[in-house]
Formats: C-alpha cells, sequence, structure tokens
C-alpha cells in the first residue's frame, strides 16, 4: 500500500513544506515498508519539479500537469487526489498545512468517508495502524489519534519532519486532468500577490516577529534588515500589530493567526500574551527582546535581552552580518 | 436571503487545560466556555450581509451537550433571527460533526452557510468544508471578506504570499477567518429580544465515529527553563555565541 504525499506547487516552484510532506511520508514507509508515491498537481511547468522528487525518496511520481491548471481550484483537485486514492489504494495520504492543504485535506476525507488528522507534528505506526500526532488547545496538550479505517488523511506542519536529499530518480506517471469537478465550482478572479517574495512565517525556518513594543508601523523596517541579515527568516506579528493595521493577517503568529515552529523565534517587543504563545510555544529556540524584564515572554523564551530593542536589534542585525561576511 | 451559521462552544484560552483520568479527554471542571472566536467572525459577516439587503434570515446552529444553549441564546442577542440546537451526547468533531450538520442542513432551504475557519480546542480547520463536499455545496476557505453579486458571492481568501479572488454560486459554503468582521457587542435590547426569538432543539443524527478516535492526550513536552543573557546591545555578543554554539546561525 503506497503512502501517497500530495506535493504543492507555487508558480512552478515546490514550497519548502513539500520536503515535511515527503518527510513524513518516509517516516510511515519506513516502519510499514511501502513505497512513497507523490501527486503533483499545476500547470505545464511542474514537470522538472516532478523529476526532482526521486531525490527526496520518491519512487513514483503521479503528475496532473495541464496549462492553465493552478492550486486554487480546490475541487478540481480534489476530484484529482480522490481518484488517485481509490484507484491506488494508500495507506495514508499526507498533505502540507498550508493554506492549500488545509482547505484540499478535510475535503479529500469528506468525500473517501475517513478520519482527518490536521497539522500533525508526528505520525506512528501500530500494528497495522497509523496514528497522527498534533497539538491541541492552542498547544496546551499533545494529541495521539488513531485512524479507525483507511487511508489515514493527515496534513503536516512545516519544519516538523526533515528529510535529507540524496539520488534516485522517481518514474513520473501523467494522470488526466479532469475538465471540472464535479460540482458548480469555484472561479478564481484574481490572484494578488503579497508585497515582495516573503518566505511564509508558518514555513520559514526562522521567524522575527515583533509586537507593540515597535511602537509605530515604520519600526518594522529594523526587522525586516533583521531577517534579510539573517537570510531565512520571515518576518511575524503579534495579534496587536495586525488588529491595529500595522502588518498584514497572514503574518500574525497566535491563536487567531497562525501556529508556527521554526527552528529559532524571535519575540521583539512582544509581551507573551497566552494567546501569542499558543502560536509559537513549539518553536525549537525563543529568544526574547523586551525592556520589561517582567514580561511573560521571558517565561517562554530559553534566551533573552532586556532593553531598548531600539538599541539591541540594529546590533543584533550588525552583528549577524558581520559574521556571516 | 437565509443564511446559516454554524457555531461551536469552545474553552477560553486562558483555561488551564487538564487531562482528564481518562488520560484521553479533557477535564472541564471549572473551566470558562466562550462562541469559537472565528464564529463570531462569521455570525458578524452575515449580520452585515442581512443589514446591507435590508432583509433576510440569519439562523444560529450548534451542535453539542446542554451548554449549547447559552452560546445559541448570545448568538441571538448579537442579531440571529432563530436558532436550531442539535443535541449530541457525545462530543462530536471533525466527519462525524460533518455529518451531523449535513443532515440538518441537507433538509433546509439557504442561500448561504457560514463557518468559523476552525474552532480553537480541536484546531481541526475542517469541518464547513467536510460538510460542503458532503452535500455537493461549492465552498471557499480563509475567506477574509465577501459580498453578494446577484446569485454569485464573491469572496477574497487569504492564501499564502498573498490574496485571492474567488466567485462561487449559491447556495455555497464559507469559512470565514479574520478580516473584516470585528464581532459587535450584544446589546441590553439583543439580550432581551433573544428570550422571544425562535429556539429548535433537535437530536442530531449522529452515527459513527468520524474515522478516527483520540487515543491519549499529554502535556506538551517540558522545555528547559531559559535565561536572561543580558541588558542592552551589549549583551548581544553572547546571545550570538550560544545561538552559533546551538547551530542556529552559521
Amino acid at each position: 500500500m503506497p503512502i501517497l504525499a500530495v506535493v504543492e506547487a507555487r508558480a512552478g516552484q515546490l514550497p519548502s513544506i513539500s520536503r515535511d510532506v515527503i518527510g513524513a511520508a518516509r517516516s510511515v514507509a519506513e516502519a510499514t515498508g511501502d513505497e512513497v508515491e507523490a501527486v503533483l498537481i499545476g500547470g505545464a511547468d511542474i514537470r522538472g519539479a516532478a523529476e526532482d522528487l526521486g531525490r527526496w525518496g520518491v519512487s513514483r511520481v503521479h503528475l496532473a500537469a495541464a496549462e492553465g491548471v493552478e492550486w486554487n481550484e480546490p475541487g478540481l483537485y480534489r476530484r484529482i487526489v480522490v481518484d488517485l486514492a481509490r484507484t491506488r489504494s494508500p495507506r495514508a495520504v499526507i498533505f502540507p498545512a498550508s493554506a492549500m492543504g488545509r482547505d484540499l485535506a478535510p475535503r479529500v476525507a469528506a468525500r473517501l468517508e475517513v478520519g482527518y488528522a490536521a497539522e500533525c507534528v508526528g505520525v506512528e505506526i501500530e500494528g497495522d495502524e497509523v496514528i497522527a500526532v498534533r497539538p491541541r488547545y492552542a498547544g496546551k496538550v499533545t494529541a495521539r489519534e488513531r485512524f479507525t479505517r483507511g487511508p489515514a488523511v493527515l496534513s503536516v506542519r512545516g519544519n516538523a519532519f526533515p528529510v535529507e536529499e540524496g539520488e534516485g530518480s522517481a518514474e513520473v506517471v501523467p494522470v488526466e486532468v479532469p475538465a471540472n469537478s464535479g460540482v458548480p465550482g469555484v472561479v478564481v478572479r484574481e490572484v494578488r500577490a503579497g508585497e515582495g517574495a516573503r518566505l511564509d512565517v508558518s514555513e520559514a525556518p526562522v521567524v522575527v516577529s515583533g509586537g507593540r513594543g515597535l511602537r509605530e508601523p515604520g519600526n518594522f523596517r529594523l526587522l525586516e534588515e533583521l531577517a534579510q541579515a539573517l537570510g531565512n527568516a520571515a518576518v511575524g506579528a503579534s495579534r496587536a500589530v495586525v488588529d491595529a493595521g500595522w502588518r498584514p493577517h497572514a503574518e500574525q503568529v497566535g491563536q487567531t493567526g497562525k501556529t508556527v515552529a521554526p527552528a529559532l523565534y524571535f519575540a521583539i517587543g512582544i509581551s507573551g500574551a497566552i494567546q501569542h504563545l499558543a502560536g509559537m510555544r513549539t518553536a525549537g529556540y525563543i529568544v526574547a527582546i523586551n525592556k520589561d524584564p517582567d514580561a511573560p515572554i521571558f517565561r517562554a523564551a530559553d534566551a533573552g535581552i532586556v532593553g531598548d530593542l531600539f538599541e539591541i536589534v540594529p546590533r543584533l542585525t550588525e552583528e549577524i552580518r558581520k559574521m556571516r561576511g | 436571503m437565509k443564511i446559516v451559521v454554524c457555531i461551536k462552544r469552545v474553552p477560553d484560552t486562558e483555561a488551564r487545560i487538564r487531562v482528564a483520568a481518562d488520560g484521553r479527554s479533557v477535564d472541564v471542571t471549572g473551566v470558562k466556555f466562550i462562541t469559537n472566536p472565528y464564529d463570531e467572525f462569521a455570525l458578524e459577516a452575515a449580520l452585515r450581509l442581512r443589514e446591507a439587503e435590508g432583509e433576510g434570515e440569519v439562523v444560529a446552529l450548534s451542535l453539542g451537550d446542554t451548554g449549547i444553549a447559552e452560546t445559541l441564546r448570545a448568538a441571538l442577542a448579537m442579531g440571529a433571527d432563530s436558532a436550531v440546537h442539535l443535541t449530541t451526547d457525545r462530543p462530536l468533531e471533525g466527519l462525524a460533526a460533518a455529518h451531523a450538520i449535513a443532515a440538518e442542513l441537507s433538509g433546509r432551504d439557504f442561500d448561504l452557510a457560514l463557518f468559523g475557519l476552525k474552532a480553537i480546542d480541536d484546531d481541526l480547520q475542517a469541518v464547513g468544508v467536510m460538510v460542503a463536499e458532503l452535500i455537493d455545496l461549492p465552498a471557499a476557505t480563509a475567506v477574509t471578506e465577501f459580498r453578494r453579486e446577484g446569485d454569485r458571492i464573491i469572496a477574497e481568501r487569504e492564501v499564502e504570499g498573498g490574496m485571492e479572488v474567488v466567485e462561487l454560486p449559491t447556495p455555497c459554503i464559507l469559512t470565514i477567518t479574520k478580516g473584516a468582521y470585528e464581532p459587535r457587542y450584544a446589546s441590553l435590547k439583543g439580550i432581551m429580544a433573544a428570550k422571544k426569538k425562535p429556539f429548535e432543539e433537535k437530536a442530531a443524527m449522529a452515527e459513527g465515529d468520524g474515522g478516527i478516535q483520540v487515543e491519549s492526550l499529554q502535556p506538551p513536552p517540558e522545555r528547559q527553563p531559559g535565561r536572561i543573557v543580558g541588558e542592552g546591545p551589549d549583551a548581544v555578543p553572547e546571545l550570538l555565541r550560544i545561538l552559533r554554539e546551538q547551530g542556529f546561525i552559521a
């Protein structure tokens, strides 16, 4: 029974969370001896990406590529993945916990009449059964959830399933793109890119987040410079500054924003309200910078600096630039 | 326009969540419950649409045990016209909840069904779109704002790297995220009026386990306590030394 990894393509590229999807699929496959197969859907430009998947341990790629197909046609994607699940009888179907994956995965689960575990941070096999490990109650508890029938449908969190690149090639099998989803559909009228090619806060390995301590929207420039100096960082925001209109909701980390688990998280000028902690408490390493030594964020952080962020952050940026040469 | 808004009652974030003795559920003694914040955005969106159109009906629907009545009364106080309580003897989530709600909606005539993007207790982000698939309706998720144009809904969705504008025919389902719909407070007049609004209670059609069961709940792994490295910009070199040592910065 293959493990089916639903690999997302965005404008012909595979975002970093695709590796976590394959990583999760591989961790199941290693326990069961199954093969990892991927399904990749998109415009005609993704063929190269399909061939590359062999290096990540995928043995077969089901490629549904056609002119004009973009991931944002949920009904169509759902139909392709469901048809493939019915033909291939996978043990599990794994999606990224991205906007696309979190929209598509439950659709597929409902059509297949099976259970769904969202934003998993672990997957285990017990005998023949798949068990999802995932946070509940804003990360206050970790749940182990057992699928009572197959296939198990899961979406997995970015940065949770590291995988090594190796040698290997995948067999690419073309899949026909159906004419429509079968349901009167959703038509995409327009796609508006955000300002700049920002790395998404839920996928970046490093996040630099700011709160009210920044005082003015323009001061977020300090965090953007730090993110740039770090190289692989995204800028995040607390609810307060999103509510104030300083930063877009897409950057909000916290209960009514995104839950992120980067390797390194900077909380700058953020007090550490419980709703914010809910969104980042499982980050690998948390650094807090705040002028208030009693701010709750220091209790959640692994390391902190007390003081004026307007002095500390530029110094940090400068030192990092020097270090990285 | 007939709009159904599906609402969930969830523990307040501030609540201390304790695992119950059975190791697989949560001990709710003393826990304060609230309306799921995302569902409040959905209800607000419904009320504003009804106001913009000058007519229409907003039905608040919820699935659960006796505590739900309070949540539905709050929705009526905010401005919903009627409430439907689908009673269950055990908590339903995911596919099982979707089936119960789909069974109710397929017996109803409506133009729009709204759900919050996700519930803050299970964080599944699934039920709304599962209902759409079960009853074959078009659906859009993570909607920040929408409007009606004739028999179509034009909605803005939040996606990675930006925003998407989509168009769907009615009847359809939307799941609403944080955006234009800051929820209103119920007025005293609204609270009083709520007591007289139609409130229907009926047993949910709940079958099956939804394909997945919680096996165990555990507190998250302990973190080592952190430390304050120093004060002011002079603490930066020490911080960087630590980050380098831990392998976070090359």
